[in-house]
């Protein structure tokens, strides 16, 4: 198979003793159906390789439509992917039964974006938490302190136990879903940008809290965002998506001392800095129009008809991640 | 750049919605002004009362809301004239034409049923700057092109379900600057979009602001829009204005409680920051709005006064205003 060569950073065993995930070649593609025939692929993530190490938080940024949610999800197997494989702890998840699922999803969980959807409205806080302890079947020697001591981890409290999500404001939702996850202890959670919907005030309490706990329990995070200010905060490692491709990945420190790629050049440079005297003085890279549809996505590079340093080859020939520090790689034709 | 002369002048604009569970006091005894050829900026979380603020200012309030009190003075060649004591047929002479909007979502403030250069022309059909809409199609051309609309000859017969987002904001902006307005009032332009197109959208903002001389006030709830964009900024807790200064002196001193901690808890991407400050609690209810200061339930400087007595806005030096007893 082709793209062997984006994971020069993979020893030639399966799983290096640090990476919890490993992700290659990751394909999803949708089909748009036509009357008969499948008129064409919405190709939403394309030939995706990366891993993130055990207990940390690995970003991955982009801007809407760009695969991110996609990969997330797949990564979960809660969309299934159409090729590639997902190697957790040593083992590939694509070709798990039912049993082995089940396994799974005890040690991997999601958070949403969305807290008015994602909470059951006629569960109470207590319900909500003991769900995926219930289904799983797990034994909880007493499941109310049990809830109680998951709550008190994530800054809510006993009074909260038998209310509704109704009652609660959006930052105390993301608690109470955070909550559910902790009751299964699982080792890895991706959170698909958990405090978009979140005031500026309240989502710095919500990111402090993420943090605190994955210190405390030890947890490997898959951050998805298109706030890159955030993921800074966040993340120790870091991924840019455009157009269901990864076009940087590496160090986070690393990569917002010096990004290589346009694309990451050009939104890092769009984010306005909350500081008048440098964003008012600042240099802006600003790239031309919008993203493409993922339907028929521009041959080659598909950033080159946005990139103000597009060559003959950009438009040819599509390029692969190429290392070009100890952990830093891009997909560019520039290096 | 900025000059001293006033253009709108807010006294004690209060609104209140009447709702079945109760008065919301969305904002209250809010004052600024607002100078010619300067940007703007009202900034705040959700429910701040910002938008309310600027829809206030041309009564575009709608039931179960009503502008309880205030005067909204627009100075215009030596005269002066009080939008909010004008009917509903006097305001529309205004509203559109000397005050235009552009509002956070391009997909609902376009007619899904009628092609853009229609909609363009439309704003200019009504405030009589041209004779007919086809005369205004023609405009809209032209329009198009200075919002920087790739290839407008043809787009102007498109409809908004085939423009991309950024694109129906440039509709949008297009329809706002049509008859030239002198102050524009941008609700959240690019909340909607995207970082590389809000990049381009902000871009725009600022060119059509120093081709036409317009004044431009700006809502946001980014403080980085707000460092790129304003002069001078307002910011606004829970219905009512708590600090107001130049963009440079809000962020550099910073002296109410609220707007410190607001600037603590943006993630500034340039800086290595090990552990972002927190305002504890939310935003409250403006049904039952706390007594005195707004913010002493959630400041860790609140003493007996500030639960007792509500702040006015005071100028504590040239040009910075502030609401706090502390």
């Amino acid at each position: 198979m082709e793209g062997m060569q984006g994971m020069s950073s993979f020893s030639n065993g399966f799983s290096s003793s640090s990476n919890l995930l490993e992700v290659r070649n990751l394909k999803k593609y949708f089909p748009l159906k036509g009357l008969f025939f499948t008129k064409g692929y919405v190709k939403a993530v394309d030939n995706v390789t990366f891993e993130i190490r055990k207990g940390e938080t690995f970003g991955l940024v982009g801007e809407s439509g760009c695969g991110k949610t996609t990969v997330g999800r797949t990564i979960l197997r809660l969309i299934e992917p159409t090729d590639g494989q997902i190697i957790y702890d040593g083992r590939d998840i694509t070709k798990f039964k039912k049993k082995d699922m089940d396994w799974f999803r005890r040690k991997a969980q999601i958070m949403f974006q969305d807290p008015y959807s994602s909470l059951n409205p006629r569960q109470t806080v207590f319900q909500i938490v003991m769900e995926p302890v219930n289904h799983h079947g797990i034994d909880v020697h007493d499941p109310e302190a049990f809830v109680i001591d998951l709550l008190e981890k994530v800054g809510l409290n006993e009074g909260h136990l038998y209310r509704y999500p109704h009652e609660f404001s959006g930052g105390q939702r993301q608690r109470i879903a955070l909550a559910r996850i902790l009751s299964l202890k699982p080792e890895f959670v991706v959170l698909d940008e958990p405090t978009s919907a979140l005031d500026v005030s309240v989502q710095a309490n919500i990111l402090n809290t993420l943090k605190d706990i994955q210190g405390e329990l030890d947890l490997t995070y898959l951050f998805i965002s298109h706030d890159l200010a955030i993921v800074k905060y966040m993340s120790h490692r870091l991924g840019v998506m455009y157009l269901g491709k990864l076009v940087e990945v590496g160090n986070s420190d690393g990569i917002f001392e010096e990004p290589l790629h346009p694309y990451t050049k050009a939104l890092f440079s769009a984010i306005p800095i909350p500081d008048p005297e440098i964003e008012k003085r600042k240099e802006k890279l600003v790239v031309k129009g919008e993203p493409p549809s993922p339907i028929n996505p521009p041959s080659g590079c598909r950033f080159h008809p946005r990139c103000p340093f597009a060559r003959e080859i950009c438009s040819q020939k599509e390029p692969e991640l190429k290392k070009v520090g100890s952990d830093h790689e891009v997909a560019c034709w520039l290096y | 750049m900025i000059g001293t002369e006033k253009i709108l002048e807010v006294k004690d604009l209060t609104v209140h919605f009447y709702t079945y569970a109760g008065v919301v006091k969305a904002i209250e005894k809010v004052s600024f002004d607002v100078y010619k050829g300067e940007t703007f900026a009202l900034v705040g979380e959700t429910g701040c009362g910002k938008s309310v603020t600027a829809r206030a200012l041309t009564q575009l309030i709608e039931s179960p809301g009503r502008i309880v009190e205030g005067e909204v003075y627009y100075h215009r060649d030596g005269e002066t004239i009080d939008l909010l004591k004008l009917g509903e047929e006097e305001i529309r002479e205004y509203r559109g034409k000397e005050i235009a909007y552009i509002f956070q979502d391009p997909q609902s403030s376009l007619d899904p049923l009628y092609s853009i250069g229609y909609q363009v022309s439309e704003a200019l059909f009504v405030h009589k700057m041209v004779k007919s809409i086809k005369e205004g199609v023609k405009r809209a051309v032209d329009i198009l092109r200075t919002v920087l609309m790739p290839d407008p000859e043809k787009r102007v017969s498109n409809y908004p379900h085939e423009l991309s987002g950024g694109m129906k904001q440039r509709v949008t902006i297009g329809i706002g600057i049509a008859n030239n307005p002198r102050i524009l009032i941008a609700d959240e332009p690019t909340t909607a979009l995207d970082v590389t197109v809000q990049a381009q959208i902000l871009n725009l903002i600022k060119e059509m602001k120093e081709r036409y001389g317009a004044t431009v006030l700006l809502i946001t709830h980014d403080m980085g829009v707000v460092a790129d964009m304003a002069d001078r900024v307002a910011v606004m807790y829970a219905g009512k204005i708590v600090e107001l200064a130049d963009v440079f002196t809000i962020f550099k001193k910073p002296i109410h409680p609220y707007t410190r901690g607001l600037l603590k808890a943006v993630p500034n991407p340039l800086v290595k920051i090990e552990r972002l400050e927190a305002i504890p609690g939310t935003v409250p209810s403006l049904i039952n709005p706390p007594s005195g200061c707004r913010f002493n339930p959630r400041c860790n400087q609140a003493t007996e006064i500030c639960r007792s007595k509500v702040p006015e806005l005071e100028e504590v030096e040239d040009g910075h205003f502030v609401a706090c007893h502390g």
